[in-house]
């Protein structure tokens, strides 16, 4: 893990710019917050093919749907607490028609701070994730953050992309390939398994270090996809490694460890703990402070393992 | 240009194609079905670029009908114009069927799916966006029902319209003033809509919806005013051309049974046009 930090938003921006130069079908709309999600790139060079919408996700949702049936391709961008506006237009203009829209959802997560609850998405993956032909994908660094922006986009169909504001660690390299759909196996280990995603992965690989220190091997593995989720990396894992720890920057209910746990549920029953918010809104404060309160540091992870580790038969 | 008595033929058996199908469902929506037949009429028989045995060609008009409840009046249209047989109307709402209970892209001819009331004008935004910016000729055509312009999510697309100068796009409103439950007048009002519609920067129009003359001449006005999307009022009558149909809001989302369909068929069979 490098000591250099970048956002994820940042990662993007300026993989949509190079794909506004390789493609030109691709266009962006905006719900007024191009500069904080950095579509702002796109727009200073491409401004024919950049529309600010205003501030109104339902129809910013909606117009996406009409241009991808014309052969267009839009990337549209808010933060990701305001797409819950849209989430009907979502489910019946942009899946059941099976629109090829890439949502964007910048600023996600307790760890955009200061903003307090109503700007913290928490639930954007668990409302995402249940819609039929809606994919879903958050980066762990802003390298995989612009491999992401170009998969998805060559993907056809409606995909949500989760971002952050805030810099975080590199944890994969310029080099490392991106598999839409495949998990990235960071860390190998063999007393357990931690599957995060987003800035949960480096928190993880925190974790893991500091877990070989006590004698435990943690795998980590950066669940990038969480639709379709990697199904067969999940029953590995529980299988090789019999305890789970899931770890994301959102709800516990119905987000990554939900999925995790569906998969395994079914598939490879194995003592599982998740760190994610526990059913509650956010506050106000820095992003650390949050992190350290809700319960999603390295910290966290650890006494997670601990628990599923103590859980095996 | 088609005769207006062949139309108002057409119109008289496109009415009866309609309950007979949501009678043979038992489950529709007749009441805003009947009231967009001339609207339908006009698009289909008169106005709109198509070509049935090629649905998907690519220099066709795009029509959305956003008030998706209304997918029997659509269906029936299509299938008079030969996009599909005629007997699947049968099948309409019928597990394991084409024509699902609201308007379905996997028909032919129908271009979006819809149902979820207020969604279409945007969507049928960002079809003529798209045109614009790919340089096409095709227009685009958007049906709403006015109970339907409740949904804010109409208000945004309206302002986006403008702004954009979307001059390709022509929305119509089937004005038929009754909602599930009540005259939309006593439920969320929407009048003077023809007004508001022009404040928010639409070239508009405010008609007798029934009169088929009426609605192709406000179809060939469509394109006369740059850089300003068309916005047709059509004043119309729920459940239009059924006696006991005709504005009450029971019949909003109910089928005929049997008996109720022979007087109605009869009643439009014997209609004077």
């Amino acid at each position: 893990m490098s000591e250099e930090m970048k956002a994820t938003r940042d990662g993007f921006g300026e993989a949509l710019l190079q794909l506004g130069r390789d493609n030109k079908d691709i266009v962006v709309l905006s719900g007024d917050l191009e500069d904080s999600t950095r579509a702002e790139y796109f727009k200073k060079e491409f401004p024919e093919r950049f529309f600010n919408l205003g501030i109104a996700e339902q129809d910013i949702a909606g117009t996406a749907a009409g241009l991808s049936k014309t052969g267009l391709i839009p990337f549209i961008c808010s933060f990701a607490a305001f797409w819950a506006n849209a989430f009907g237009v979502f489910r019946v203009s942009v899946c059941y028609n099976k629109c090829n829209v890439k949502i964007v959802g910048t600023h996600s997560g307790i760890s955009v701070g200061p903003d307090g609850a109503t700007a913290q998405a928490l639930e954007d993956i668990a409302a995402m994730r249940v819609l039929p032909n809606m994919s879903v994908v958050w980066p762990a660094d802003a390298y995989e953050a612009a491999k992401a922006t170009k998969a998805i986009a060559a993907i056809d169909g409606p995909v949500y992309l989760r971002l952050g504001r805030e810099a975080v660690p590199f944890v994969t390299d310029r080099d490392r390939p991106f598999v839409f759909g495949k998990a990235d196996v960071l860390r190998e280990g063999s007393d357990a398994a931690i599957i995060a995603c987003g800035d949960m992965v480096s928190e993880s690989v925190k974790a893991a270090e500091k877990l070989s220190r006590e004698g435990i091997k943690a795998r980590v593995i950066n669940m990038h996809t969480i639709k379709p989720v990697d199904k067969e990396i999940i029953i590995k894992a529980a299988k090789e490694t019999g305890a789970i720890v899931t770890a994301e920057d959102h709800q516990a209910n119905g987000g990554l460890g939900g999925a995790i746990a569906e998969v395994l549920a079914c598939g490879y029953p194995a003592p599982m703990e998740m760190v994610a918010v526990r059913d509650t809104f956010g506050e106000s404060g820095t992003g650390e402070e949050l992190l350290e309160k809700y319960g999603l540091k390295d910290v966290d992870i650890i006494n997670a393992v601990k628990r599923a580790v103590s859980r095996k038969k | 240009m088609p005769e207006i008595k062949d139309l108002k033929e057409k119109a008289r058996k496109l009415r009866m194609d309609i309950l007979e199908t949501i009678a043979g469902a038992g489950s529709g929506h007749p009441g805003g079905s009947l009231s967009c037949v001339e609207i339908l009429i006009g698009l289909y028989f008169y106005k709109l670029k198509h070509d049935p045995k090629d649905p998907s060609w690519d220099g066709r008009d795009r029509f959305v009908m956003s008030k998706g409840h209304a997918s029997a009046a659509l269906y029936a249209t299509l299938a008079a114009c030969g996009y599909f047989p005629k007997e699947e109307l049968k099948n309409y709402r019928k597990f394991g069927g084409m024509l699902q209970g609201h308007v379905y892209s996997g028909v032919p001819g129908v271009e979006f799916s819809t149902g979820s009331l207020g969604e279409g004008l945007s969507v049928a935004n960002g079809m003529a966006l798209g045109a614009k910016i790919k340089k096409k000729d095709f227009k685009v055509y958007c049906l709403l029902g006015d109970g339907e312009m409740q949904e804010g999510q109409v208000w945004e697309a309206a302002m986006t319209a403008a702004q954009h100068k979307l001059d390709n796009l022509c929305a119509i409103v089937d004005f038929n003033g009754v909602q599930q439950n009540g005259p939309v007048s006593k439920v969320k009002n929407e009048e003077p809509i023809a007004a508001k519609m022009k404040d928010f920067g639409w070239n508009v129009l405010d008609i007798d919806g029934h009169d088929i003359a009426s609605v192709i001449k406000a179809l060939d006005s469509f394109g006369s005013v740059k850089g300003k999307p068309a916005f047709i009022v059509a004043r119309t009558i729920k459940g239009k051309g059924v006696s006991f149909m005709e504005g009450n809001p029971k019949w909003h989302g109910k089928a005929p049974d049997k008996e109720e369909l022979s007087r109605a068929l009869e009643e439009i069979s014997g209609a004077k046009i």
